[in-house]
């Protein structure tokens, strides 16, 4: 770097596969980056550790995974002397601009911290979508039964049904059964036809292919009902869900059951890319509105970089490339290296990343086809469907927008209805809420516009957001 | 009643904490939610509709998991390690403070 410059300072937000390798990679350029991490530990969801004194080996809580995540672990702990690193603190807000800032909360308490240069390592949560019955208790994400587990050594309670879509499915059942959960349907919302079309583009990843497999075959072997190409389930019960229906082939079957793990694959975690200025663009493939970046993982704003399943869903593995790839691109931007066969080494690193990523998405269309997104459960649902578990906010509600206020647009919708504006600020409900929308109006969700957020990105006490409004 | 069973890591220091005031126990490194909801079937009630609540998500998005204590303070269950003597309460709406992004 030229003596003239002051030196960067860069903020890597979060600590997860994609963070852990942008560091590593600043860190191996002589940097000193910040990494700040809503966990207490890093390791990200899917590397997630559990609090110290826990026990168990990391085959235990990682399986096939073990290695990876034994990894990604041992890296981190080794940048520890090397970087900033802030866990247990939330980025609640980002203020764009020449030097940036931003606003974080720690131990309940707030700070500012003013960046050069980001990397976005944001993560993702489980795509959901309302049915009836989703708001009792017993009922969780899938990401939150596999969490519970990893993280806490707990199961749900009871009988489980694991329903809804993706690779996550089957490996939760999976993971659950052994682990001595009584498991009493595993429901496939997609069905087994689109698994075959999808199967020349698996093929390419035939791990994780095979893995899937796998499980299917484990679980089948133990007696656990598979079914695939189910519709409409709807879970009721009076303080918890006790029974849960669903179709197929036209039939409708009920059984009891004591809890609930649903889930659509994942969804982006796009706020902090928002708040930063970043162009966000409609991504077919994840159906959601998703911050522009490049292959290297520049975003739209100069010196604000975006890595792993925060800008799309692409798992883990992709993760670290994509962490590796931006902080090349970073530090290319800066002019480093500066010795010219390692400028050329790195380059040419860059490019065989932004292949491999290539070549990761048309896996990603692939398991598309073969686990696609019940979304147009949402057009059709009953009226008095809560869509908005904040609020409680109905489908009717939404739907007596449009055809009441003449409602088009998804912010006017928020305004009109409150959906999307309660302490999730619509990572839950935004989905759906487009979905019913664009559907009444009969407009593509892309043409529904894109749910804006605002800082705080999650709930914050009203003492920390005094304390920012008296040093802004 | 309960909505999560342990499986594993049961050999932990015992924590003392009460809800609805009533003396529990949980284990060191429980999650404010583990704690309850290895015990008892919700963390709150919807200021809405009164129904009850127990998590969604579980890794801090959903904010559906948001708990209040004896002393008016709102506590996120799924990311809030108990401590010892909490005094948590399920049968309320976690209005409390707080700060979301609709009074900006």
């Amino acid at each position: 770097m030229s003596a003239s410059s002051p030196s960067p300072q860069i903020i890597i937000v979060g600590a997860g596969p994609a963070g852990v390798r942008a560091a590593q990679t600043l860190v191996e350029a002589g940097l000193r980056p910040i990494v700040i991490d809503e966990n207490r530990r890093a390791g990200g969801q899917i590397y997630r550790q559990p609090p110290p004194g826990f026990v168990r080996s990391k085959k235990e809580l990682y399986g096939f995974e073990a290695a990876k995540a034994e990894a990604l672990h041992s890296s981190f702990d080794q940048l520890r002397p090397s970087i900033d690193y802030r866990p247990d603190t939330l980025v609640w807000n980002c203020m764009p601009g020449h030097s940036g800032q931003l606003d974080l909360l720690h131990a309940q308490r707030h700070a500012t911290l003013p960046y050069t240069h980001l990397i976005l390592c944001s993560g993702a949560l489980d795509r959901v979508m309302p049915f009836p019955g989703w708001t009792l208790p017993g009922v969780y994400t899938l990401g939150a039964a596999q969490v519970a587990l990893k993280a806490q050594g707990c199961v749900l309670d009871g009988r489980v049904v694991i329903a809804g879509s993706g690779p996550l499915l089957y490996l939760l059942a999976y993971q659950y059964a052994k682990a001595g959960a009584d498991i009493v349907a595993v429901l496939d919302t997609a069905r087994f036809g689109g698994k075959l079309r999808a199967l020349p583009t698996l093929l390419r990843q035939p791990v994780t292919f095979a893995k899937g497999l796998y499980f299917m075959g484990w679980l089948r072997a133990k007696g656990i009902p598979l079914l695939d190409g189910v519709e409409q389930i709807a879970a009721s019960g009076q303080q918890t869900i006790q029974n849960l229906r669903w179709t197929r082939g036209g039939k409708t079957t009920e059984i009891a059951c004591d809890a609930l793990a649903t889930g659509f694959g994942l969804r982006s975690e796009t706020q902090l890319a928002e708040l930063a200025g970043c162009r966000f663009v409609f991504d077919e493939l994840n159906q959601q509105w998703l911050p522009q970046r490049d292959d290297a993982g520049r975003s739209s704003v100069p010196a604000v970089y975006l890595a792993g399943d925060g800008s799309g869903i692409a798992g883990a593995d992709a993760a670290e490339l994509s962490g590796r790839a931006a902080a090349l691109a970073l530090l290319q931007d800066l002019g480093l290296p500066t010795n010219a066969a390692a400028k050329t080494a790195a380059e040419q690193e860059s490019r065989r990343l932004a292949r491999t990523l290539r070549s990761n998405l048309q896996f990603r269309q692939g398991l598309e086809t073969a686990f696609p997104t019940a979304v147009h459960w949402a057009r059709n649902c009953a009226d008095d469907l809560v869509i908005c578990r904040c609020e409680e906010i109905t489908a009717g509600q939404l739907r007596r927008s449009v055809q009441q206020e003449g409602t088009v647009e998804i912010n006017r919708l928020k305004a009109m209805t409150r959906v999307g504006m309660g302490r999730c600020q619509g990572r839950v409900c935004g989905a759906a809420a487009a979905e019913i929308l664009a559907h009444a109006t009969g407009v593509s969700v892309a043409e529904a516009g894109r749910l804006r957020v605002q800082a705080p990105v999650k709930p914050i006490p009203v003492s920390a957001a005094l304390a920012a409004e008296e040093q802004t | 009643m309960s909505l999560l069973r342990r499986v594993a890591e049961q050999e932990r220091k015992s924590i003392s904490f009460w809800l609805d005031g009533k003396a529990l126990s949980a284990r060191a490194g429980d999650s404010v939610l583990t704690a309850v909801l290895t015990q008892a079937d919700r963390l709150r009630r919807s200021e809405f509709s009164g129904a009850p609540r127990a998590g969604f998500c579980l890794i801090g998005c959903c904010q559906d998991c948001w708990m209040r204590s004896e002393d008016g303070v709102a506590v996120r269950a799924c990311t809030t390690e108990i401590a010892e003597g909490m005094r948590l309460l399920s049968g309320t709406a976690p209005i409390a403070e707080e700060n979301t992004g609709e009074n900006k």
